[in-house]
C-alpha cells in the first residue's frame, strides 16, 4: 500500500549549469562499462512511458556487434497531454546533446538523430543552432560523433520506436514485428538505441552528480524524478519535475480544483482513476510492493465533476481510431468497433451488456496487436467503462 | 549446420534450427495455425495476427508467422486464450468485410470464407462496418478488377507488387480507419504502372482482386450458331488446370482439356503451340538478323541485346520504365496475338469461313493477355484478333459449369490446322523456355547441327534462379552465317519483374553485354503467371515446371522449325520468316508509357 508520501519538487533538469563541455569531457573519459553500471544502478527507466532500464538497453546495444549505431532521440512527443519534451529541448538542449554523445561513445555510435515531432518545426531553428555549437566542441576535443534532426510528419504513430525507424528510412510509418529488438536491428537494422528526451536529460544528472543522487530520489521500482504535464481542469497548469511514487492524492491536494473526478494518468494510451481510487494509486512503474501503481510518459490530466466521462471516451477513441497506422487488424479495425459500439449503447441501438463484449475485445486487442498503441487502447477504455458505466448508458 | 534448438508445441517435444519461426516449427510438427497476411513468396508482415499463439509465461500473444522459436518455449496454438483472440479477429475481419459471399466471385475461394467456416462464426455481433463505406468497384482495367469493399488489408497484393513485381502499382494509403490500398493518386489501375500481371490477383486472399472474367461472354459466343468460335490454349494452362479441377500439382491435362473444351462446344480447338513454335522462327530470325546488322553491316540503328516480347506484362513495364530500351524488344507478337492474326486470316482461308464469324478465344495462365488483345494495335487480322481471353481459372469455371466429370474424361487431340506443336513450343511456358526453344532452332539454322546439350535440353537455362545466364559458343557455322564463326552468344534469362529491372539496370549502366535476353513478367514464366490456380507459391511453381519439362521429354518433335505445320504455314502462306505477310500479321510496335 502506498505510505503517507509528499509530494516532492525538485529541480535537475531544468537546472541550466552551462557546463556540458565539463561533463562531456568527464564522462567519455571514462570506460563504457564503468558508464553502464553508473547508469544500471540508478535504476533509471524510460521517460517516454514503457519504463524499460535505460541502462539496460545501453548494455544490450554495446554489446551487440555491427560496423554502425545509431543514436536516437525521439522527440516525437506525441502522446495527448504530454508537453514536457518540448520544453526540455528548448530550456536545456545541451543537456540532451551531450547524453547523446555519451551514448554514442558507450555503444560505439558515431552518428545521432533527434525525431522531431512535426509540430515542433518552430524549435528546429534553435535546436540547429544548438547542435552547431556541439558539434564544434565535440571537434575541438577531436570526439567523433555527430547530431542530425530529422523531422516527422504528425503521425502519432512514429513515436512507437520501430514505426519511427521505418519513418526515418522513408517508409511508411507502420511498427515492425519484434523481435527483433532495436538494441539488435534498429535504424538500417543497426543496433540502435532510441530514447526519450527526458531520459536523455536524466542520464546527464547521472553522469554529472553520480547515481546515487538520483537513486536517493523516489521509491523502490520507481527511482529519481520526473517531468509532469500538468493539464485539465487545474488551476496551475504546466510543467513540474517530481519524485516519483507519490500517490494520485497528493497529486490531486496538490494540482486539483477542489471537484477533482478522476485523473488520467498517461495520456490517451494511460489510465483514468476515479476519486475513490486516488489514495491507493502511486505515480512509478509497476512493481511488487508499491500496490497499484502506474506509469506514466508525464502526462496528468485532471477531470472535474462537470466533464462527460463518456465524452473523454470519446475522444480518446477517435483519437486512436485516426492514429492507427492501419496494418494490424486488431487495431485497425477494434479501434473503429469500440467507438461505434459506445455510440450504439449511448443511443440504445445495443444494450448495455454489449459493453462487456467491447471490454473482451479490448482484452483482445491488447493481447493480439502488433504495437504499444492497439495494445495500449484497453487501458483508457476498460479503465473508464469499469468505472464510470453508468455514464456510458445513460 | 544451423544450431538445434528445442521446445514444445501443445506439449509435444519439437527440435528445430534456430531461427525458425513458430509457425514453421508448427507445420513441421503437424499442426496447423491458420494465416491470411502470410504466403511463402513474400517477406513477413505479421499484420493479420490471425496466427496468433499463446508461449506459456508470456502475457501477450505472439505472430507465429513472424515470431522465432527460442530454446525452452511451450507454445500453444490451441489455448482457449488463442481461440477466443482468434475468433475476435476473424469477426473483426469479418465485420469490415462486404461479407456477401454468394455474390462473390471469390466463393469457395476465399480464405477469409474458409476461416470463417472453420471457426464456425455464427453470428455477426459485431457492428457491419462495410455498409457504411462508401465503396467504389475499380472496374475500369481489362484485366483486373479491385474492390475495396473486400479488402482485409492484408498487404498481400502491395508486397507482391514491390517484392516479386518491383512494380510498386499498389501501395498502402492513409492510416487508421481509413487506411486502404490503393494506387498513385488513387487512380483506377489501367491509368496506373500496373502491368496487368495478375499477381496481386494470385497472392489476394479474398475477392478484393479479381480478374475481369469473360465467361458469359464466351458462353454466348458458343450458343451462337452464326458464330465459329476457336480456342486457343497456352503451354501453361495444361501444368496448371488440373489443380483446379481435382487432380494433384503438377498433373499434366493436356488431353482432358481438349476433351473439355470440345465438349464445352467450341468449335475449333487449336494450341498456342503453335505459334509459339513460329515465334520462335521469326525471332530467332531477327535476332540473327540483328546480329548479322550490328556484326557485319555495323549498322547502327539496330539494338542489341534483343529482347522477347511474349509476356505483355514485361512489355507494358518496359513500356512504363524503359521506354528508351523498346527498340531493343523483338517485334514479334507473342504467340497468343499471332495466333489471333493468323486464325482470322490464315485459319478463315484454310477453312472457308467468314472471318467476320469467327470468335477467337484463349486460355491463357495471364491477366496481362486480356489487356494485350484489348491493344489497338492488334486488328492486324483487320478484325480484334483475339475476342476474349480466359484464364485458367475461368476455363475450370466453365468445365465445372458444364458439370464435366474432367477427371474421368478421354483424352482428346487438338484440331488441325493449327494445333501442331513441339517440345520447344511446351517449354514456353517455364521461365527459359523461349530462350531455350530458341536456341534449339538458331544453333540448329546457323550450323546444321544440334545445339550441344544431351537431349536437347539446355539445362543453363533451367531453374528457377530470378537471373540466369548461358553462353553457346558457334562454331564451323554453314556458310550464310559465317561471321559467326566462334561468337560467343551471350544469353540472359529473368523472370518476375523484379529481376527483369535487375537486368535491365545491368544494361543501362553498361555493365551487361548480352544478345539475347528472355524476360518473363511472372515469377517462374507463364507457369506462375497471374492467371493460374491459386495458391501459387514457390514449391506449386516447381512441381509445375517439372511437368513442363516432362511434356517437353515426351513430345515427338522437340525443334521449332520441325514443326510440319510451321513448315506448311511458311510453304503455303507467309512465305518466309520476316516476310512482307509475316511483318504484317506477326510483327508490332510498343508505345512509351509515362511512369505517372
Amino acid at each position: 500500500m502506498v505510505t503517507n508520501y509528499q509530494l516532492k519538487r525538485v529541480d535537475f533538469i531544468f537546472r541550466n549549469e552551462n557546463d556540458y563541455e565539463d561533463v562531456l569531457s568527464k564522462t567519455i573519459a571514462r570506460k563504457p562499462q564503468e558508464l553502464i553500471n553508473e547508469l544500471i544502478s540508478s535504476e533509471l527507466k524510460g521517460r517516454g512511458g514503457a519504463g524499460f532500464p535505460t541502462g539496460l538497453k545501453w548494455k544490450l546495444s554495446s554489446e551487440s556487434k555491427a560496423d554502425e549505431k545509431y543514436v536516437i532521440c525521439n522527440a516525437d512527443e506525441g502522446e495527448p497531454g504530454t508537453f514536457k519534451d518540448r520544453e526540455i529541448l528548448s530550456k536545456v538542449p545541451f543537456k540532451v546533446l551531450t547524453a547523446m554523445a555519451v551514448c554514442g561513445h558507450v555503444i560505439g555510435a558515431k552518428r545521432g538523430f533527434i525525431y522531431l515531432r512535426g509540430e515542433y518545426k518552430y524549435l528546429k531553428p534553435e535546436l540547429e543552432k544548438a547542435i552547431s555549437e556541439f558539434a564544434y566542441y565535440c571537434k575541438e576535443i577531436k570526439f567523433d560523433f555527430s547530431i542530425h534532426i530529422f523531422m516527422g510528419s504528425g503521425a502519432y504513430i512514429c513515436g512507437e520506436e520501430t514505426a519511427l525507424f521505418e519513418s526515418m528510412e522513408g517508409k511508411r510509418g507502420e511498427p515492425r514485428n519484434k523481435p527483433p529488438y532495436p538494441t539488435n536491428s534498429g535504424y538500417m537494422n543497426k543496433p540502435t538505441v532510441i530514447n526519450n528526451v527526458e531520459t536523455l536529460a536524466h542520464t546527464f544528472t547521472i553522469f554529472k552528480y553520480g547515481a546515487k543522487r538520483f537513486y536517493d530520489l523516489g521509491v523502490q521500482y520507481s527511482r529519481g524524478s520526473k517531468l509532469f504535464s500538468v493539464s485539465g481542469d487545474t488551476p496551475k497548469p504546466g510543467i513540474y519535475e517530481l519524485e516519483l511514487g507519490m500517490s494520485l492524492a497528493d497529486f490531486v491536494d496538490e494540482f486539483g480544483d477542489g471537484d477533482t473526478k478522476a485523473v488520467q494518468v498517461g495520456g490517451a494510451s494511460g489510465f483514468l482513476v476515479p476519486r475513490k481510487k486516488f489514495d491507493v494509486t502511486a505515480i512509478g512503474y509497476q512493481g511488487k510492493l508499491t500496490g497499484i501503481s502506474l506509469p506514466t510518459g508525464g502526462s496528468m490530466m485532471l477531470f472535474n465533476s462537470s466533464r462527460s466521462m463518456y465524452n473523454v471516451l470519446d475522444n480518446y477513441l477517435e483519437f486512436f481510431r485516426e492514429e492507427s497506422c492501419g496494418q494490424c487488424t486488431p487495431c485497425r479495425v477494434g479501434c473503429q468497433q469500440l467507438i461505434k459500439g459506445i455510440k450504439a449503447v449511448k443511443r440504445g441501438e445495443k444494450n448495455a451488456k454489449y459493453l462487456d463484449k467491447l471490454l473482451r475485445l479490448t482484452e483482445t486487442m491488447q493481447l493480439t496487436a502488433k504495437c504499444g498503441l492497439g495494445q495500449s487502447v484497453a487501458n483508457s477504455f476498460s479503465s473508464i467503462v469499469e468505472n464510470f458505466r453508468e455514464e456510458m448508458i445513460y | 549446420m544451423a544450431n538445434k534448438i528445442k521446445l514444445s508445441i501443445n506439449g509435444y517435444p519439437i527440435e528445430v534450427n534456430e531461427g525458425t519461426t513458430m509457425l514453421e516449427a508448427a507445420n513441421e510438427a503437424g499442426i496447423i495455425v491458420p494465416t491470411l497476411c502470410h504466403h511463402k513468396d513474400l517477406c513477413v508482415a505479421g499484420n493479420c495476427r490471425v496466427c496468433v499463439v499463446e508461449v506459456s509465461g508470456q502475457k501477450r500473444l505472439s505472430a507465429a508467422c513472424a515470431t522465432p522459436c527460442e530454446e525452452g518455449m511451450e507454445i500453444l496454438t490451441n489455448s482457449l486464450k488463442v481461440r477466443n483472440s482468434r475468433k475476435h479477429i476473424i469477426e473483426l475481419l469479418l465485420s469490415e468485410h462486404n461479407a456477401d459471399c454468394t455474390k462473390c466471385y471469390k466463393n469457395g475461394n476465399c480464405e477469409l470464407q474458409k476461416l470463417a467456416s472453420e471457426y464456425k462464426i455464427m453470428t455477426q455481433d459485431f457492428i457491419e462496418l462495410a455498409p457504411l463505406r462508401k465503396y467504389s468497384i475499380d472496374m475500369y482495367s481489362p484485366s483486373i478488377i479491385k474492390d475495396d469493399s473486400k479488402c482485409i488489408r492484408c498487404q498481400r497484393c502491395v508486397r507482391t507488387c514491390a517484392e516479386l513485381q518491383g512494380v510498386n502499382a499498389l501501395t498502402v494509403a492513409h492510416k487508421g480507419s481509413e487506411m486502404k490500398i490503393t494506387t498513385f493518386f488513387e487512380k483506377s489501375m489501367n491509368a496506373v504502372v500496373c502491368t496487368n500481371c495478375g499477381q496481386c490477383v494470385n497472392h489476394c486472399p479474398t475477392g478484393a482482386l479479381v480478374e475481369k472474367n469473360y465467361i458469359e461472354e464466351v458462353w454466348e459466343a458458343i450458343a451462337d450458331p452464326t458464330k465459329h468460335v476457336v480456342v486457343q490454349t497456352a503451354p501453361a494452362v495444361r501444368v496448371g488446370l488440373g489443380e483446379e479441377l481435382g487432380f494433384e500439382v503438377g498433373t499434366r491435362v493436356t488431353g482432358k482439356m481438349v476433351a473439355a473444351l470440345k465438349r464445352l462446344g467450341f468449335d475449333s480447338v487449336l494450341d498456342t503451340d503453335f505459334t509459339a513454335d513460329l515465334t520462335i522462327m521469326e525471332e530467332g530470325t531477327e535476332l540473327l538478323t540483328r546480329l548479322k546488322k550490328v556484326l557485319v553491316d555495323k549498322d547502327k540503328s539496330v539494338q542489341i541485346p534483343m529482347a522477347t516480347s511474349c509476356s505483355p506484362g514485361w512489355i507494358k513495364y518496359i513500356e512504363h520504365m524503359y521506354p528508351e530500351y523498346l527498340d531493343n524488344l523483338s517485334t514479334c507478337k507473342s504467340p497468343q496475338q499471332m495466333f489471333g492474326a493468323l486464325v482470322k486470316t490464315y485459319y478463315a482461308k484454310a477453312r472457308n469461313l467468314d472471318p467476320e464469324r469467327i470468335v477467337s478465344v484463349s486460355v491463357m495462365p495471364c491477366t496481362a493477355k486480356k489487356f494485350e488483345a484489348n491493344r489497338p494495335e492488334m486488328h492486324d487480322s483487320g478484325y480484334r484478333d483475339v475476342d476474349y481471353v480466359l484464364t485458367t481459372r475461368e476455363l475450370a469455371i466453365m468445365i465445372k459449369q458444364a458439370g464435366i466429370n474432367f477427371m474421368k474424361l478421354e483424352d482428346a487431340n487438338f484440331d488441325r490446322i493449327m494445333g501442331e506443336s513441339t517440345g520447344a513450343a511446351v517449354i514456353f511456358g517455364a521461365t527459359g523456355g523461349v530462350m531455350e526453344a530458341a536456341l534449339r532452332t538458331a544453333y540448329e539454322l546457323v550450323t546444321g547441327r544440334e545445339v550441344p546439350f544431351e537431349n536437347l535440353n539446355i539445362t543453363p537455362v533451367r531453374g528457377m534462379d530470378g537471373v540466369r545466364e548461358a553462353s553457346v559458343v558457334i562454331d564451323h557455322p554453314l556458310k550464310a552465317w559465317a561471321f559467326l564463326d566462334g561468337v560467343e552468344l551471350k544469353c540472359a534469362v529473368a523472370h518476375g519483374l523484379v529481376n527483369a529491372k535487375k537486368v535491365m539496370d545491368a544494361i543501362k549502366k553498361g555493365e551487361a553485354n548480352y544478345h539475347f535476353i528472355e524476360f518473363m513478367a511472372c515469377p517462374g514464366g507463364c507457369l506462375g503467371g497471374g492467371g493460374q490456380p491459386i495458391p501459387t507459391n514457390p514449391e506449386i511453381r516447381q512441381k509445375r515446371a517439372q511437368a513442363i519439362y516432362a511434356e517437353d521429354a515426351g513430345m515427338p518433335i522437340r525443334k521449332s522449325h520441325e514443326n510440319p505445320e510451321v513448315i506448311k504455314i511458311y510453304k503455303d502462306y507467309l512465305g518466309e520468316p520476316l516476310g512482307e505477310k509475316s511483318h504484317h500479321l506477326l510483327h508490332t510496335k510498343y508505345i512509351p508509357r509515362n511512369r505517372y
